[in-house]
């Protein structure tokens, strides 16, 4: 560090970045743009803090067209007189307030949990459990019924559930039934394909068709149509997939279409690779799950990629 | 630096280049995700112990780049202590320079809490928090500006469409959403975060 430092008025290096922002968010936006744009980002780390404080902020207030959204109308029904799940009202409201929208539609049998693209909701149960249900995600939960039982509709969720002999924690994912043995798992419901991570404890998968698996720490069960299949990852790995609780995704040695594949779960801008012979380039680090532009700029400054806006596509190719 | 990989992938200078340019990708993630959430503290640190409020900008961009820069070389373990002791040498050296308040004035980092990391609130009450900071950052907004901000991130149109709808020029919708902008990040991270129960 230098004792005396001549750095350019901030305010002026402020003013610069704001334009190139709003510029970078036009359409007149090109490749060319992007280069020049980079060379006065490593011009000076003035222009780099200036810049990126001016983007995260802004990239923030696009969250505000969660505003936008209606409203479901919040739960409303009676408390069921002995539910078997019962949540705190508390949760409820500050569920439906919450970003992304967690909407929730009550049914006389079941309250519906849901996330929107880019959203995370935290449910507490009344038993103690816990579920985070990450992006894109449909939950339903048996009410009323001695039964602790719900339904992952879509998308994924982090159980971490207090275990009770008597009463078994059951996750239905279409057909396939997960039953809890004390434990914390991930399950991702993904089309016609089921995973289960299972981090503590113990669980068990039904099929169907009556095929079963017992679950240890550090198992991934993945069952497409009627096959399972159990695999063996290090729960270390595990606990990086669950970077999406603290709203990051984590990457080491990743094939570029599939963090490509992951961003897109959390985004309505959606990543494009338009270029075949890039989708195995690998990429690392840590970003923050809603910040494609920060992705894109490290795919161009890492990989040497070409990133172009395209209307509601960021494309990706040499 | 427009190079594409090609079969290169396993040449050492490309892959250094890359390594360093993953080095920055990291420098300005943590900058994002670590650093900037610390700017109302910082703030108050600086106003705190600097006379002449007009350089309060000017010093807290100084500690950015210097902070940025030390990230290039190797991200620091802990924001909150880095970013604080960065902002106290600088004030230190600058009452050197300019010898215009005793060095006495630069001293308390513990009432700041600069060791002690807090633990995450509540992802849930987070999320509201953050959709309650944002309308109101929003609110703060000159009306004009606040206009187009919204038209631009909430109702995603482009500056053409904001022009005809306000009934102004492109270049004056620019200007107000550089300087919405401008105001939207100065609100987001250098305000004190406790706003709760304003009537």
């Amino acid at each position: 560090m230098t004792p005396t430092m001549d750095l350019p008025d901030a305010s002026a290096v402020e003013q610069r970045a704001a334009e190139w922002l709003e510029q970078r968010s036009s359409d007149e936006w090109d490749a060319a743009h992007d280069a020049s744009l980079e060379s006065w980002l490593a011009a000076s780390p003035a222009h780099a803090v200036a810049y990126l404080r001016l983007e995260a902020a802004w990239n923030r207030t696009t969250r505000l067209s969660a505003l936008q959204q209606p409203m479901r109308r919040p739960f409303a029904a009676p408390a069921p007189r002995h539910s078997g799940l019962k949540i705190a009202a508390a949760v409820l409201v500050t569920a439906a307030l919450s970003i992304g929208g967690s909407l929730l539609a009550t049914h006389q049998d079941h309250q519906t949990f849901a996330t929107t693209i880019g959203g995370r909701e935290a449910l507490a149960l009344s038993d103690g459990s816990k579920i985070e249900l990450n992006t894109d995600t449909v939950l339903r939960m048996a009410r009323g019924s001695e039964q602790r039982k719900v339904w992952l509709d879509k998308g994924e969720a982090y159980f971490d559930i207090k275990h009770d002999a008597q009463r078994p924690f059951i996750v239905m994912v279409g057909k396939h039934r997960v039953t809890d043995l004390g434990t914390k798992f991930i399950i991702r419901q993904d089309g016609a394909r089921l995973q289960v991570e299972l981090l503590e404890g113990s669980a068990r998968i039904d099929l169907e068709d009556g095929k079963r698996a017992v679950l240890k720490p550090g198992d991934i069960a993945v069952a497409v149509n009627d096959a399972i299949s159990v695999l063996k990852k290090p729960v270390r790995e595990m606990t990086r997939d669950l970077g999406w609780r603290r709203g990051v995704l984590t990457f080491d040695h990743t094939a570029l279409s599939d963090a490509v594949a992951e961003f897109n779960r959390y985004n309505r801008h959606k990543l494009v690779i338009t270029d075949p012979s890039i989708a195995t380039l690998e990429i690392g680090g840590t970003f923050p799950a809603d910040d494609v532009a920060l992705f894109g700029r490290a795919a161009h400054t890492a990989l040497g990629l070409r990133v172009q806006a395209r209307g509601n596509e960021i494309h990706l190719s040499q | 630096m427009k190079q594409p990989p090609e079969n290169g992938r396993d040449d050492t200078a490309m892959r250094k280049a890359r390594d360093a340019a993953m080095t920055a990708a990291k420098a300005r993630v943590w900058f994002v995700s670590e650093v900037l959430p610390l700017e109302t503290v910082l703030m108050q640190y600086i106003q705190r112990n600097w006379r002449n409020q007009s350089d309060v900008a000017d010093i807290r961009q100084e500690v950015y780049v210097r902070v940025y820069e030390a990230a290039l070389h190797e991200l620091p373990e802990q924001a909150k202590p880095f970013v604080l002791t960065t902002a106290r040498n600088l004030l230190i050296n600058r009452v050197r320079r300019e010898q215009v308040v005793p060095i006495e004035a630069v001293a308390d980092l513990e009432s700041l809490g600069a060791a002690a990391e807090e633990p995450p609130p509540d992802r849930v009450v987070m999320a509201r928090e953050e959709l309650r900071r944002l309308q109101l950052a929003l609110d703060s907004l000159p009306q004009r500006s606040r206009e187009a901000v919204v038209m631009k991130q909430v109702d995603g149109l482009s500056r053409r469409d904001i022009a005809l709808r306000m009934g102004v020029g492109e270049e004056t919708v620019k200007r107000h959403l550089t300087n919405g902008m401008r105001a939207l990040a100065n609100f987001l991270y250098g305000e004190p975060t406790d706003l709760r129960r304003k009537p």
